[in-house]
């Protein structure tokens, strides 16, 4: 105890340890501990009252109802359009911010961004449906243009849902990528063009090759951020929405099958963590770069 | 005679609160090398993205190999440019980055990397296609961003201070080797530095360039022998500047007395009457150092002085001197015959120079008062 008290190195493990401690029993106690204990539920079936055994039901159920992968695999398509169209959308507003606006206009327009999330989401997901439902606010513009005859409902669409998805997740797309391509050298792109390149050359050969890391950390953090939504898809798609978080809800609450909502929680992990790893094979990224840089 | 190359006609750029390029016009022969030299904020660098197109002039006009770029982009110029930082893609291998331009011309990639790698070869860097950017050194780095360049032959290259990153003996070597390379390709160079030993060793001829103009345009020994502006004279290597007011002029000769009552001569540069304030410049290796007047030319005006101090940097030491009577420091460059290695400060010396070897320029507006 002594020699510890005296010695540097231990000095230097101890106030390492307290240091991480916080961090080490949040990942522990809220994250690992109850998802051993969800792994364990979905890995039995009740067979009588408070009688259980071992077995791989929860997750048969899954593939024998054509319902439950069906919905599965909308959520994860919808998802991957949904981070796209993000990517899409957010790669000029980062690069008006990194690039074109200067000082204090930079900030501004990052602060326009930042704004929203002052927020609930119920609160802005809400505000979507005033606008977007058929009494709503566009609607009636779009019969005031004589564009359309009758008020449309434009809620309940897979379209209304990839909308509401992208604006919740747009801010955690530009974010990285402002910070990736802040850190492009402006004269990178310079020599780009003073060597002939034109301004697709010199994106797809320069621009995207430096942003590679930003972008796929904004495309992983907005996947899973959308592939685990469950407010949006509920509130802007209603029961057309079909989305997998609102299965597990379901299962959990409507009919108390926690086996079965903790095997469907399974799958959407295991979803998100595949489609994570297949979007770092193709863009020849490494996670661990990925992460550094964001 | 073909073409110039490059022909500058009265551009100018302005910004918001100063004319950064003032009326410019000059012309730049093929496959010579031309140096801007001037401090930082002439309006060289300003100068020099105007001819790449990145920034258009507000006025006057450029023409590249008789063609003027009057609306044409800088990816449709015939001309390359070297970056200060050099501007190598980290993304790429250094195959790639000098494969990179001519792929944009559609090159087939066969032959892109056919010709790149000859290009590496040329630049002595044959076997480094396939290495990354940073695995180079400074100079292997300046030697691709170069080849990056030079593999389009364009009409005119643009190197905007490519040395001013390394460290002295690597930029002492690649002076060189810019020079060597610039023979052997027979392009056109255009440099912009402010270092004036860069300007000098590597140029056939050199704008010295102040406040967005020209002072002069000569080759690097009319720069150094016979400045035509005192700001040449001040800024193309070392000199001794007196201020002080013309006593007598004598021919292509004048007398100049500083206010404290130093006299000296020296060669009238333009108009000089009698009482025109002037500033006078004398080379550290025009003036001749000695310990008794005896060994001085018998011919020239002899000034004393005491010793300053000794410095000692091997073939460029100098001694800096005080004025006998006015203290006013004059600095003399030591000759390598090892007759003064003993010399120490406060040990009282004379000295002179040749008349017609030192310069006075009528002085600037505002320099009248400064003493050097």
């Amino acid at each position: 105890m002594l020699k510890a008290a005296i010695d540097p190195r231990w000095h230097g493990r101890l106030a390492l340890g307290l240091l991480l401690a916080p961090a080490l029993l949040w990942l522990g106690a809220l994250i690992i501990l109850p998802h051993v204990d969800l792994a364990v539920l979905s890995l039995r079936e009740r067979v009588g009252p408070r009688q259980y055994v071992a077995s791989l039901a929860q997750y048969k159920t899954f593939f024998a109802e054509p319902l439950y992968w069906h919905v599965f695999l909308r959520t994860a398509v919808i998802s991957v359009i949904a981070t796209f169209l993000t990517l899409l959308l957010a790669f000029p507003i980062a690069w008006i911010i990194a690039k074109l606006a200067r000082g204090r206009a930079g900030s501004l327009l990052f602060i326009i961004c930042l704004i929203p999330f002052w927020v609930s989401e119920t609160v802005r997901t809400l505000g979507w449906m005033i606008l977007l439902r058929e009494s709503g606010v566009l609607p009636a513009l779009l019969v005031k243009l004589g564009l359309t005859a009758m008020p449309v409902e434009l809620l309940y669409r897979d379209a209304t849902i990839l909308v509401g998805l992208v604006y919740t997740s747009l801010l955690f797309m530009v974010v990285p990528l402002v910070s990736s391509l802040e850190s492009l050298d402006n004269t990178l792109i310079e020599a780009a063009y003073d060597l002939g390149a034109g301004g697709f050359a010199t994106l797809r050969s320069i621009v995207i090759p430096h942003a590679a890391p930003g972008i796929t950390a904004g495309c992983i953090v907005v996947f899973m951020l959308t592939l685990g939504n469950y407010l949006t898809p509920t509130l802007l798609g209603g029961k057309n929405s079909q989305w997998f978080t609102e299965q597990i809800y379901t299962q959990f609450i409507t009919r108390f099958n926690w086996e079965q909502g903790a095997a469907f929680g399974f799958l959407l992990l295991a979803l998100s963590t595949a489609l994570v790893i297949l979007g770092l094979r193709l863009s020849g990224q490494r996670f661990g770069d990925v992460m550094r840089r964001t | 005679m073909s073409t110039p190359d490059l022909v500058a006609d009265a551009v100018v750029k302005r910004f918001a609160d100063h004319v950064a390029v003032d009326s410019l016009s000059f012309s730049v022969e093929r496959g010579s090398f031309f140096s801007i030299l001037g401090p930082s904020g002439c309006g060289k660098t300003t100068l020099l993205r105007m001819i790449a197109g990145f920034i258009a002039p507000d006025g006057g006009d450029i023409a590249i190999g008789g063609k003027s770029m009057r609306d044409v982009a800088p990816n449709r110029r015939p001309v390359n440019m070297v970056f200060q930082q050099l501007a190598l893609f980290p993304m790429m291998s250094v195959g790639e980055n000098v494969a990179f331009g001519l792929a944009r011309r559609g090159v087939p990639k066969a032959e892109r990397v056919k010709r790149s790698n000859a290009m590496l070869e040329r630049v002595g860097l044959g076997n480094a296609a396939d290495k990354r950017v940073d695995e180079l050194s400074g100079g292997q780095r300046q030697r691709v961003a170069i080849a990056r360049s030079l593999v389009l032959e364009p009409t005119l290259l643009l190197l905007d201070e490519p040395l001013g990153a390394l460290d002295l003996k690597l930029r002492e070597h690649m002076k060189i080797e810019l020079k060597q390379l610039q023979a052997s390709f027979g392009t056109t160079f255009v440099y912009i530095t402010h270092d004036q030993s860069e300007a000098l060793v590597l140029s056939d001829h050199v704008g010295v360039m102040s406040h967005g103009r020209f002072e002069q345009l000569g080759t690097p020994q009319d720069l150094y022998y016979r400045p035509q502006t005192p700001f040449v004279a001040g800024f193309v290597g070392a000199n001794n500047r007196i201020v002080g007011r013309t006593t007598h002029t004598d021919g292509a000769l004048a007398e100049i007395a500083t206010t404290d009552g130093w006299v000296v001569r020296a060669l009238k540069s333009g108009a000089i009457a009698v009482g025109d304030v002037v500033e006078v410049f004398v080379r550290p290796e025009v003036a001749i150092l000695a310990r008794s007047a005896m060994e001085l030319p018998p011919d020239q005006p002899r000034h004393s002085g005491e010793v300053q101090s000794v410095l000692f940097d091997g073939a460029n030491s100098a001694v800096l001197l005080q004025e006998a009577r006015t203290r006013r420091e004059f600095r003399i460059a030591l000759p390598q015959t090892g007759q003064f290695s003993d010399l120490k400060p406060q040990e009282k010396v004379v000295f002179s120079f040749d008349p017609s070897r030192a310069v006075c320029f009528t002085a600037r507006a505002g320099s009248a008062g400064q003493d050097a």
